[in-house]
């Protein structure tokens, strides 16, 4: 059974511009998918809609085969491009918050990943740097033990170091029985960490999408080198 | 340290490069277990499908078998491996050809340099392996500069 289903999916904001438009996928469980497109083109909102924080205008989006609501935001872990949490809270406040919260954080695997980056947990987030901020955050959302997770935008600030670290803990956490969604701009960096990718165009619609690496295979070209030639200025 | 990949190729099939790379050195010795998918995953900084991908691909070849529950293991046929040894030397031996016909080098003039090559460093075998592995990896790199 497929972990994410959009049908007919279709989102519009106030000006009425359709962001995302008669958009149709399925994604089956066991994946790790790039969402990939130029600035603007809907990725944060298609994201959000599955993540339950925006309802579609038309169209209707499963999550393991449950309609986007209440029930399935315990299944999905997102990532939001922002940092949210209280700045005023220490890291261990905010994993005790989580263990609160959600039912299937795994504390253990926070601190641990927590001891890897030599994040001080006792430090107020509003101390830390921009940088660790992103690594707590993902640290956080990556411990849940959820059944689709929806990061946006996860690597964008970190050093190339953590960087590393922070995509073979996603291939470290891999699970059969989850999906992963990220949206990024670094293709390079992630490309040889995703089952398939999604390219996004301006209107909502979805360009190409495909087996990643099969990328190479037909086109000879990255799928960095790729993307810079579908969407060139 | 996660492994480099050019952009060319498929990463599956980079991966399986790799393996055969470390069946030749003798690192996953004929009969013996190679570590299971998620370890190389990890390793190597790559999707686990990608590395059950290219498993699949020296699978196709003989190279490796699958039993059962105890995870995979390397062929003790000495003609799978000794062809892989020579595809892979023909692979090698044609890459630094066209290479050297590109910076206009004859053949003549190469077999001379390897020749002079063999007086002056004979007894380092076992290292030529490591560092034919490096002038493919410099030379992969160069193609793409130029």
């Amino acid at each position: 059974m497929s972990i994410l289903e959009c049908k007919n999916l279709y989102k519009a904001y106030k000006s009425g511009k359709y962001v995302l438009a008669d958009m149709s996928f399925s994604v089956p469980a066991g994946k790790i998918v790039g969402l990939l497109g130029p600035n603007g083109c809907g990725k944060s909102t298609l994201i959000k809609t599955v993540a339950g924080l925006l309802m579609p205008t038309k169209g209707e989006v499963f999550v393991d085969g449950i309609p986007v609501g209440d029930e399935t935001k315990a299944l999905v872990s997102y990532l939001p491009e922002r940092t949210y949490f209280n700045s005023q809270m220490c890291v261990n406040e905010l994993v005790a918050y989580f263990k609160d919260f959600y039912k299937d954080f795994d504390e253990e695997r926070a601190y641990q990943l927590f001891a890897d980056l030599n994040i001080d947990t006792r430090a107020r987030l509003a101390t830390l740097s921009k940088g660790t901020k992103e690594k707590v955050q993902l640290i956080m959302v990556m411990s849940r033990r959820a059944k689709l997770y929806l990061l946006d935008e996860p690597i964008a600030g970190v050093d190339p170091a953590a960087r590393e670290y922070i995509l073979s803990t996603i291939v470290g956490n891999y699970d059969p029985e989850s999906t992963i969604m990220i949206t990024t701009h670094l293709i390079t960096d992630v490309e040889q960490v995703l089952d398939e990718f999604m390219f996004l165009g301006y209107g909502g619609q979805i360009l190409m999408c495909g087996g990643a690496d099969d990328v190479r295979a037909e086109t000879g070209k990255s799928l960095d080198a790729l993307f810079r030639e579908v969407f060139r200025c | 340290m996660a492994w480099r990949f050019n952009e060319h190729a498929p990463v599956y099939l980079q991966i399986a490069d790799k393996l055969r790379g470390s069946i030749m050195t003798g690192e996953f010795p004929p009969g013996g277990q190679i570590p299971p998918v998620r370890q190389i995953a990890l390793a190597a900084a790559v999707n686990p499908n990608t590395v059950q991908r290219a498993i699949a691909e020296l699978e196709a070849e003989g190279l490796l078998y699958p039993r059962s529950t105890q995870g995979c293991f390397v062929t003790e046929d000495g003609e799978i491996l000794a062809r892989m040894r020579r595809e892979a030397a023909e692979r090698l031996v044609t890459d630094f050809v066209s290479f050297a016909a590109e910076l206009s080098i004859t053949k003549e003039e190469l077999i001379k340099m390897i020749e002079a090559l063999k007086a002056t460093a004979p007894a380092e075998m076992t290292e030529i392996n490591e560092t034919t592995e490096e002038v493919k990896d410099e030379h992969s790199g160069m193609q793409e500069s130029v």
